[in-house]
């Protein structure tokens, strides 16, 4: 198993290392020492690799993963999985800023809290949190899953797009044109398949609620112009 | 017999025109702003308020057809691993799939490859039209993220990561819905025919020392191969361009407020940004107090039309020049002979700007696919080039007239200004004067 110890060599050595996987390659698990909060660690992946990073990271964790499964035993700074492909990040602590930001594909997992404008803009990714989030989250959301376990600060999901919102917890408020809506049966399946995956099975998706866009403000008219 | 006092003639308004009394019955009328393409359009100082000196007893030029004055540019030398090499200093501006057709970005991506220059995409992603027929394609990293990936990315030949444009600095963008084709809307992840907003700032950074690091990602992602552009709006061109700079920019790409837009607001376009000639001499001081002028490449942008605006730019300091609402000219744009449909639309060739509506007559600011068809873009790519070249020609003119056998070789020294703004703006002396407005305290 290839290690790294970024206490001891350059980043670029480690993300080159991961780029030059190839189908057929021996070594496809990875160690990473002594992050020490480095930025752009495991960026750019696109294998099916796995890689351990022992400690916390600084920004963009993760960044475009494609297929990667990328596990951080520590805190993640901002942009932590941004605009991710597929795979899985999974963050044993809490994420700062941007978690999953624009992120495509994949899933997200985040065992502590998340900071503000988790999810914003995502385009497909699912993220699941056992904490709390901050406030924007899942700004201009446009598709995927995020789900919270614990509660969610202020304007989650302002102008919203079709991303779709669980938050087991309070809401503290609601952004532009977002809303509560009815968890159908098709939601209770596809949140216990998202809570099954992420490995939390402690809790049962009865316990959450579902938020939407009101598709208000899909088109402009001036008669919203108050909501932006 | 009653007595009439004679009459005064009946007089407008300086402060109400008549654009302005309309717009004024549009807006009571419909209650919303107006919108619509292009960059600023009321009268600015510009590169037309400077002249080249030419060559004199002091200075002697070059033989027009005999010897050579060279008008190659290298860009992305400062950290990227696999710089650009261009044939001219005059690119192709971001454009976006979805505010351009399929049809007309071809023809962008082929009219730059025959005059071996670059072209670049735009808020919609990466097309396969686009990036076939470019040689060389900028791939624009923009708030939206729309369409980003990291194949693409790595398949680019440098990105251009959007803080601003001149049109709207400190301004999004929005593709209303009837835009929104199928395709379109794929390429976005949205669904088909609600107006789709970009952001007017990127969703997981803010302010220079993320810039950094973003570029930091960028750079490990691409394998320190390409090289990284930054545009900026001409807001603050001194600051933004030493920030940029400090960021780890290999090349900076400066937009004057006569820089187009697919569409925004026209209070945005005409009060908000500065002219292209007062943005120039900022943004080279700045390189120069940093001691990176020729190291980190200016490109400047903004309302560039000839041979002549090219010289100009580059003899103030710019490395490069990049055009947008030229090259759409140049591949049919606004041509008069669809005059009779601009007519229906409530407008006239040359002034047409409702390029937010999808119903361009000329087929290259639409989804439409019957108007699509009148690009084509063999042709309107023949003639993008032909124009490039043209205006490459008449930028060697003037060098060699001014003794220049490259066309960097221009400088400050070879301009004066027919006007007091332009010579403040351009920090070159007023025509037949040594007087540099606002140089040494005057």
């Amino acid at each position: 198993m290839p290690t790294f110890d970024l206490a001891e060599c350059p980043l670029r050595d480690l993300n080159r290392a991961l780029h030059e996987v190839t189908e057929g390659s021996n070594d496809i698990t990875f160690d990473v020492l002594n992050p020490r909060g480095a930025h752009a660690v495991a960026v750019g992946v696109d294998a099916p690799i796995r890689v351990d990073v022992h400690g916390s990271v600084g920004y963009y964790c993760g960044g475009m993963n494609s297929e990667g499964v990328i596990t951080v035993y520590g805190n993640a700074g901002p942009g932590v999985a941004e605009n991710m492909m597929s795979g899985t990040v999974t963050i044993k602590g809490d994420a700062s800023q941007y978690a999953g930001a624009t992120g495509r594909g994949g899933l997200l997992v985040i065992d502590g809290n998340a900071s503000s404008r988790c999810g914003i803009s995502m385009k497909g990714i699912d993220i699941v949190v056992k904490g709390n989030i901050g406030h924007m989250s899942a700004f201009m959301a446009q598709s995927g899953n995020l789900v919270v376990l614990g509660d969610a600060g202020d304007a989650l999901g302002d102008s919203l797009y079709e991303a779709r919102l669980f938050v087991r917890g309070s809401v503290k408020s609601l952004g532009a044109d977002c809303v509560q809506k009815e968890m159908r049966e098709e939601h209770l399946i596809l949140l216990q398949d998202l809570l099954d995956r992420a490995g939390f099975t402690d809790v049962s998706p009865n316990e959450f609620t579902r938020y939407g866009s009101a598709r208000e403000l899909y088109n402009f008219n001036i008669d919203n112009v108050d909501a932006y | 017999m009653s007595y009439r006092n004679p009459s005064t003639t009946p007089r407008q308004s300086a402060t109400f025109d008549e654009y302005t009394l309309s717009e004024i019955r549009r807006a009571a009328a419909t209650g919303i702003y107006d919108i619509r393409g292009g960059g600023a359009k009321r009268k600015v100082p510009h590169f037309d308020d400077l002249l080249f000196l030419g060559a004199s007893v002091s200075r002697y030029p070059l033989e027009g057809y005999r010897e050579t004055c060279g008008t190659g540019v290298v860009l992305g030398s400062r950290f990227a691993s696999k710089p650009i090499e261009l044939k001219i200093p005059i690119t192709i501006a971001g454009m976006s799939f979805g505010s351009l057709s399929g049809p007309a970005k071809e023809a962008l991506g082929r009219g730059a490859t025959l005059a071996g220059t670059s072209t670049t995409t735009g808020d919609g992603g990466m097309t396969e039209e686009e990036r076939g027929h470019s040689q060389t394609l900028v791939y624009q990293y923009l708030p939206s993220r729309y369409g980003m990936n990291p194949r693409d990315l790595r398949r680019a030949d440098a990105i251009e990561i959007v803080v601003g444009q001149g049109a709207k600095p400190g301004g999004g963008g929005m593709l209303l819905g009837q835009k929104i084709s199928d395709r379109v809307a794929d390429m976005r992840t949205l669904p088909k025919g609600i107006d789709q907003r970009s952001a007017c700032r990127h969703p997981d950074w803010t302010g220079p020392d993320d810039l950094e690091i973003k570029i930091l990602e960028l750079r490990e992602i691409t394998n320190w191969e390409k090289p990284i552009y930054i545009k900026v709006g001409g807001a603050r061109p001194y600051y933004d361009t030493a920030l940029a700079v400090k960021a780890g920019a290999d090349v900076v790409v400066l937009d004057g407020m006569q820089g187009g837009t697919a569409a925004t607001q026209e209070v945005f376009i005409e009060h908000v940004g500065q002219p292209t000639l007062a943005c120039i001499r900022p943004a080279v001081k700045a390189l120069q107090d940093l001691g990176m002028h020729r190291k980190v490449q200016l490109i400047v942008s903004g309302g560039i039309r000839n041979g002549a605006d090219v010289a100009k730019a580059l003899a103030l300091g710019a490395d490069a020049v990049s055009i947008g609402t030229a090259a759409l000219i140049a591949i049919g744009d606004n041509d008069p002979r669809w005059e009779a449909e601009y007519q229906k639309l409530g407008s006239t060739a040359g002034a047409y700007d409702d390029w937010h509506e999808g119903q361009d007559p000329a087929g290259i600011t639409t989804q439409d696919p019957e108007l699509m068809k009148r690009v084509d873009p063999v042709d309107a790519g023949r003639r993008l080039a032909n124009y490039l070249k043209v205006m490459t020609l008449e930028a060697q003119t003037i060098a060699r007239a001014c003794g220049k056998n490259h066309v960097h070789n221009l400088e400050p020294e070879d301009l004066c200004a027919l006007t007091l703004e332009s010579a403040a703006m351009a920090g070159v002396p007023l025509a037949g004067t040594d007087w540099v407005p606002g140089r040494n305290g005057f």
